[in-house]
């Protein structure tokens, strides 16, 4: 792929370009351009400011070291982010005892590169094994490659399927400024404008809707909050809120994007039933036409060979996806080898409000556990063979009949199996 | 002056985009950063820093954040050192004007720590208050504010805060407890002796960065909005030997701190330099737990009130309601009159509704005695 900043001189103002500076977005440089840093250097030593995470639980803990640190606390982006920007959530939220969360995000495209000393380990640990200095992440969203996609409606309520996409040359959620953020929403905004047939729709701005309009988008369960999650608020996505937030959805109601919440752009498509295979077809197409759209005004979205799509939480980089199902099984779910089937089917369950939530009765959230490493084709077939199973099992049960766990599913299909990561 | 890593440290890049585009959207705010932000201030300020890197854009986040209270008109922004109120005077100096009740850019404010000079105050009746409290902030010279600081620098504040409290002696001896190592029955007790303060959730502090690294660095004595917060209080209605204690302590830790070559913020228009611009001059709120049942609901308590110059809030202390008729009762006013004229304020006017009070009990009318303002 063309060098990023190269990239960003088609058809965009030059004072963004200007900003940038001299020299590969990929370089670093010392917050050295005055005597007052190299004061403050002399004043406090990194282990002065090195954070004490001695209760704390997450992967940016664990990963953490003295010597990490003093490498990286002077060094900042291009748009002038730190280290201790992008740690600062994880410093503010020791973590659950047993949720272990990332503990660390990104600030722009190019944290992942100027701090790859402590986010490649962070990214090794929450995925698996997946190393980004020598794996590629494979792309596919070509969904007439999906099959059986068709789930069993007794037991399926609901299918969906969400990722995210951030905009080049935009910094992301935590450090974005005001104009920023705002850039974001006017492109997306404008593309979104440009689609037609069943995925023309409207956009809501968080800010100026109507009471009628919130209470709608309320019910049919799209409207998103003003985060209170300390894991988010404490890495500063909520700040100005609503400015420049919203929501858009297609006539149908099947084709959702939520502007600068967690992230520039999160994509759902969903619907009613277990027609996985079309809610996939959509999402794709979808995904595709926005990305056209924005490609003629000369933009593009963060991606590349090692990280694949770049978002704000290193949990969800490579697709970015979660491919999931509102499922109904009293009878596995009570049996001892639920958990276990799970886990070897690689996917995981949440209550029906979402992460963070418990089931409320016998229905579940059950999506892929994988984000990287893997492509959108393969993790939703995966989704699509695993929920199968699972009604498999749910059926075997009703008739009195036994299950079967069934045996891991492999990591890193596309590569060796490095034996010793598992 | 070292810079500070946290904050908008992109500002510069922020300078390409127009005004226009990065001015907040304040159409629904009601706080006092809002009533004075114009896109001139804005252009005028926007590309200014304070030698440690705070910004504009650090000052308001906070009042961008939270566009106000159904009930209190809020400050909307905060300093980040004691050179932010010069770099930002622009800004700062109208909402000073506003919040201080008309205080001028160019009004001198006196500090008075003289207890001496406080007429009575011993003589509150205990069957209606039943504690008294006075406290203030203190920030140490040299240092960035709460909202702007690094791990490093708070915790060199907390060190030199502890040295010279444990240099303390006599009535003044005590402990330093941490909270990041603060034992279980340690919390319990100091839970019970109301000392214990919690890691602030109230989105105006922490949408200004002032619960960052909790609990780095935060112990019972020091840092939690302020770098010091000074607390002298005890049951009943002394508050003459309260106010003693007050001032003598104060006075005594901040000569240890003089001596460290680190003295207190303080200057001749602005009194003591706190974090939030309602807490400039003397910083200090001093008040009551006081049983009021009648008083507060007679029709005339709030102007009662606010011609005695104080203010209520439930016993929580700010945004709590009251319970079993108690409140607490404490000066408004901050800048512009001294620490002895405040705490006067208190007790004059304390004594006077218990007054009322009495008064109601039997059945009399207290129209005579609302003071004319």
């Amino acid at each position: 792929m063309a060098n990023s900043f190269t990239r960003m001189m088609t058809g965009r103002n030059t004072a963004v370009m200007m900003a940038m500076g001299a020299g590969t977005l990929a370089s670093a440089f010392l917050l050295n351009d005055n005597t007052a840093a190299a004061e403050r250097r002399r004043f406090y030593p990194p282990s002065a400011d090195y954070p004490d995470l001695r209760k704390h639980n997450n992967c940016m803990a664990s990963a953490m070291t003295p010597t990490i640190y003093a490498h990286l606390r002077d060094k900042a982006t291009p748009n002038n982010w730190t280290v201790d920007q992008c740690i600062q959530t994880g410093v503010d939220n020791p973590g659950h005892p047993f949720i272990k969360t990332v503990g660390m995000v990104a600030g722009d495209e190019e944290s992942y590169e100027v701090f790859a000393e402590l986010f490649d380990p962070v990214i090794k640990d929450r995925h698996n094994g997946y190393d980004p200095r020598t794996m590629k992440h494979p792309t596919d969203l070509d969904s007439s490659k999906v099959t059986s996609g068709m789930f069993d409606e007794r037991y399926v309520l609901s299918s969906r399927v969400r990722t995210g996409r951030s905009i080049r040359g935009l910094s992301l959620p935590p450090a974005c400024t005001r104009s920023e953020r705002r850039e974001v929403e006017r492109v997306v905004v404008t593309a979104l404008s440009g689609l037609k047939g069943e995925l023309a729709g409207r956009y809501y701005s968080l800010g100026e809707m109507t009471e009628r309009e919130q209470q709608q988008l309320i019910d049919e369960h799209f409207l998103f909050d003003k985060p209170v999650s300390p894991l988010l608020t404490a890495a500063g996505m909520a700040r100005d809120w609503p400015d420049a937030r919203g929501i858009w959805h297609n006539n149908q109601k099947n084709f959702l994007i939520w502007i600068n919440e967690e992230d520039h752009t999160r994509v759902i498509s969903m619907e009613k039933g277990g027609n996985m295979k079309r809610v996939f077809e959509r999402f794709c197409q979808g995904l595709k036409k926005v990305e056209h759209l924005i490609q003629e005004r000369g933009w593009e979205f963060m991606w590349n060979e090692r990280l694949g799509y770049i978002l704000t939480c290193p949990s969800n980089l490579g697709t970015g996806l979660r491919a999931g199902v509102h499922i109904r099984l009293p009878l596995l779910s009570k049996d001892p080898r639920f958990k276990k089937i799970l886990e070897n089917l690689r996917l995981q369950k949440r209550g029906t409000g979402g992460v963070d939530t418990a089931a409320t009765g016998d229905t579940f959230d059950i999506s892929n556990l994988d984000r990287l490493g893997k492509s959108e084709v393969e993790l939703v077939q995966l989704v699509i063979d695993g929920v199968n199973y699972l009604i498999e099992c749910e059926k075997r049960l009703e008739r009195g009949q036994d299950i079967k766990i069934p045996s891991p599913i492999a990591q890193f299909k596309s590569f060796p199996k490095q034996r010793d990561e598992l | 002056k070292a810079i500070m890593p946290f904050g908008n440290t992109h500002n510069n890049f922020k300078l390409n985009y127009k005004v226009e585009e990065e001015f907040p959207d304040l159409s629904k705010h009601n706080n006092h950063m809002a009533k004075v932000l114009t896109k001139d201030i804005y252009a005028k300020l926007r590309d200014k820093q304070t030698p440690s890197g705070y910004t504009l854009d650090d000052v308001i986040q906070t009042g961008v954040d939270n566009p106000g209270h159904p009930f209190i008109m809020t400050v909307g922004c905060v300093a980040g050192d004691e050179e932010s109120y010069e770099i930002f005077k622009e800004l700062l100096d109208p909402i000073i004007s506003d919040r201080h009740g008309g205080y001028k850019p160019t009004d001198k404010h006196k500090t008075d720590l003289n207890f001496e000079n406080l007429k009575g105050g011993d003589d509150l009746d205990p069957n209606y208050v039943l504690s008294s409290r006075v406290r203030t902030g203190r920030s140490i010279k040299g240092y960035t504010l709460p909202p702007h600081n690094s791990r490093g620098e708070r915790r060199a504040i907390e060190k030199l805060a502890v040295e010279a409290l444990t240099s303390l002696d006599g009535e003044f001896k005590g402990k330093y407890y941490p909270l990041k190592s603060m034992t279980d029955a340690e919390q319990e007790q100091l839970i019970s002796d109301h000392f214990l303060f919690d890691k602030p959730v109230s989105p105006l502090l922490t949408c200004a960065g002032m619960a960052r690294d909790w609990p780095d660095g935060r112990g019972i004595w020091a840092d939690e909005e302020d770098h010091l917060r000074v607390i002298s209080m005890q049951k009943g209605g002394n508050m003459r030997e309260v106010f003693r204690r007050f001032c003598v302590g104060l006075q005594k830790i901040e000569e240890i701190f003089k001596k460290h070559n680190h003295g207190f913020m303080w200057n001749e228009h602005l009194g003591y330099i706190l974090t939030c611009p309602s807490n400039l001059g003397t910083g200090l709120r001093g008040g009551v737990h006081v049983k009021l049942p009648k008083l507060s609901t007679h029709p005339k308590f709030e102007e009662i009130l606010t011609r005695l110059r104080l203010q209520k809030r439930g016993t929580g202390g700010v945004d709590t309601a009251s319970v079993g008729g108690v409140f607490d009762i404490s000066n408004a006013d901050r800048l512009g009159s001294s620490e002895v004229e405040q705490v006067q304020l208190v007790v004059d006017g304390v004594k006077l509704m218990v007054e009322m009070e009495k008064k109601l009990e039997k059945g009399e009318a207290i129209d005579g005695m609302i003071p004319a303002q």
